[in-house]
């Protein structure tokens, strides 16, 4: 059922939540960019969150994450509370929760094999075999098989996209958090990044927060979808409720339409 | 007038917030370096970048230094009759002053700078946050390598410095103005002491301190893109280069107290 949430006083329980976000709130210097946002996002769902540009979408996704802390509100990530966790005390959180960044934010000193294995690296796995093994596995699932020695700079921005995705996965998350992953592809590549996010969440049962404006995008990966509004969630439900809504708010965004909405 | 003690107020606190984040950014340096591993080819690679590629730019400093250092002085001790006194000098001045100095400005422009530049470039670039989201604290992964590797080669680079001036200079004075040799070298041995060389060694380490940690910070802050990447790298050439020189002063008048100069 569609839950509108003009006042964000409404908050579903968090246990069994893989993410439960209470009546967060984020000041970026004079502007509110997020003011009470309340959200759940249940274990192997994909919820997308849509809204317009500059309306604190990725503000919301950072700070799932830990990477920006709110002025006010929780947290909640797997059970823990990752408000006032110290860097340090984050990781913990991070190796359950990958992220796609918008622009994929690959290290671009390393190879495209070197990247992906990074993660792995990192948490203490020195094996070359193992490494190998695992990265060919990765670029398999993402369709960039014998990329492997390609720097960063010679991809072109939906390979980016799925080196930032096979890298942020290597570690079998049970979440993934996707920063516009659609953003500035053509119509092909954003379909064939759709469905791969698609077959993530199938193969690997993850939960998936993907935050964009691509309508297009939330119809085909979600099976919920929130309107971020003025700071606020402002619709929550089904992407088959949002299409039968007759709210003017949320017909001129699926619309396209600029009259109502006060420039931002 | 009240506007004017607001802005002045204004500064000293800018300056001591400014002075305050590098302290911290120290201290987490050294808290991480204790407690947790070194990334052993990080620290490796960046021997190579600090200490192997800044040898060509502070030989040549050194050299026409040590030059021209030893021309000027022989200019004037001549008058004296006192040219063979040239080696004393150009040994003490180096080790004592200008090798230190002149190498750790070298060191800023060629090595703070690329610092300053590559962690900016991958703040603004969401390369920092991917870090942070694949659990690897940013301080461990890119300040800790840089600091071991600079406080190994500083010392390094100043005794090359210091070397590489003094061979100038008695190339200078023996066999282009005729300074007897045996004497150079007599006279240099005779008033250069081990204090001279601990005393480089102290300012080597305590500059290598200042570059790292402010061209670090002035990366690890940088903001709003290609602008502010370039502003961070400026600021901390011109941040670091006015530490070296300030700080240069102190450590003089505090160390001569210790090691004091002259023939004991």
């Amino acid at each position: 059922m569609a839950v509108f949430m003009e006042n964000g006083n409404e908050q579903p329980g968090v246990g069994g939540a893989m993410i439960s976000v209470r009546s967060l709130a984020k000041r970026i210097g004079e502007q509110e960019i997020l003011r009470g946002v309340t959200l759940d996002v249940a274990r192997g769902e994909t919820l997308a969150i849509i809204g317009r540009s500059g309306g604190g979408k990725s503000v919301l996704l950072k700070h799932l994450i830990g990477l920006m802390n709110p002025n006010e509100g929780e947290i909640w990530v797997d059970g823990q509370n990752i408000i006032g966790l110290t860097e340090r005390q984050l990781a913990a959180i991070r190796q359950k929760v990958g992220i796609l960044f918008q622009g994929a934010a690959l290290f671009d000193s390393m190879t495209v094999a070197e990247n992906v294995a990074f993660p792995l690296r990192e948490a203490g796995e020195r094996d070359a075999g193992v490494l190998r093994e695992r990265v060919r596995e990765m670029l398999d699932v993402v369709e960039l098989e014998g990329q492997e020695e390609k720097m960063p700079v010679s991809l072109s921005g939906g390979m980016k996209k799925r080196v930032g995705l096979a890298r942020s996965i290597i570690r079998r998350p049970s979440c993934v958090l996707y920063d516009e992953p659609t953003s500035g592809l053509d119509p092909v590549v954003s379909d064939s990044i759709n469905r791969l996010i698609a077959r993530l969440q199938q193969r690997f049962g993850m939960t998936s927060v993907v935050v964009t404006h691509d309508m297009k995008s939330a119809f085909q990966v979600a099976n919920h979808i929130a309107y971020l509004h003025e700071g606020k969630i402002y619709f929550h439900g089904t992407p088959q409720e949002l299409q039968a809504t007759s709210d003017p708010i949320l017909q001129d965004f699926l619309l396209g339409r600029s009259e109502s909405q006060p420039e931002l | 007038m009240v506007r004017l003690f607001n802005a002045v107020g204004r500064s000293v606190v800018s300056f001591c917030n400014y002075i305050g984040e590098v302290v911290l950014l120290a201290a987490d340096t050294f808290r991480s370096l204790f407690t947790h591993r070194l990334r052993w080819n990080l620290f490796l690679r960046q021997i190579v970048e600090i200490g192997l590629l800044s040898q060509l730019v502070v030989v040549i400093t050194g050299a026409f230094t040590g030059a021209v250092f030893a021309a000027q002085t022989y200019f004037q001790f001549a008058k004296l009759g006192i040219g063979s006194g040239v080696g004393a000098v150009v040994s003490v001045s180096l080790c004592r002053e200008l090798g230190p100095v002149l190498t750790a400005l070298m060191v800023t422009g060629r090595v703070g700078a690329s610092m300053s530049a590559e962690i900016g470039t991958m703040k603004v670039t969401e390369q920092i946050d991917a870090l942070r989201a694949l659990a690897v604290y940013p301080v461990d992964y890119l300040v800790v390598p840089r600091m071991l590797a600079m406080i190994v080669s500083m010392p390094l680079l100043v005794a090359e410095c210091v070397a590489f001036g003094i061979v100038a200079g008695y190339f200078i004075a023996v066999h282009l103005l005729g300074v007897y040799g045996p004497y150079f070298v007599a006279n240099m041995v005779r008033w250069t002491q081990m204090r001279d060389i601990v005393m480089f060694l102290t300012k080597a380490i305590c500059f290598a301190f200042l570059i790292v940690f402010i061209s670090c910070h002035k990366g690890l802050t940088a903001r709003e893109g290609a602008v502010g990447v370039g502003k961070a790298t400026t600021e901390a050439v011109v941040n670091v280069s006015l530490a070296v020189l300030i700080c240069n002063f102190f450590l003089t008048m505090f160390l001569n107290i210790i090691f004091p100069a002259g023939y004991q």
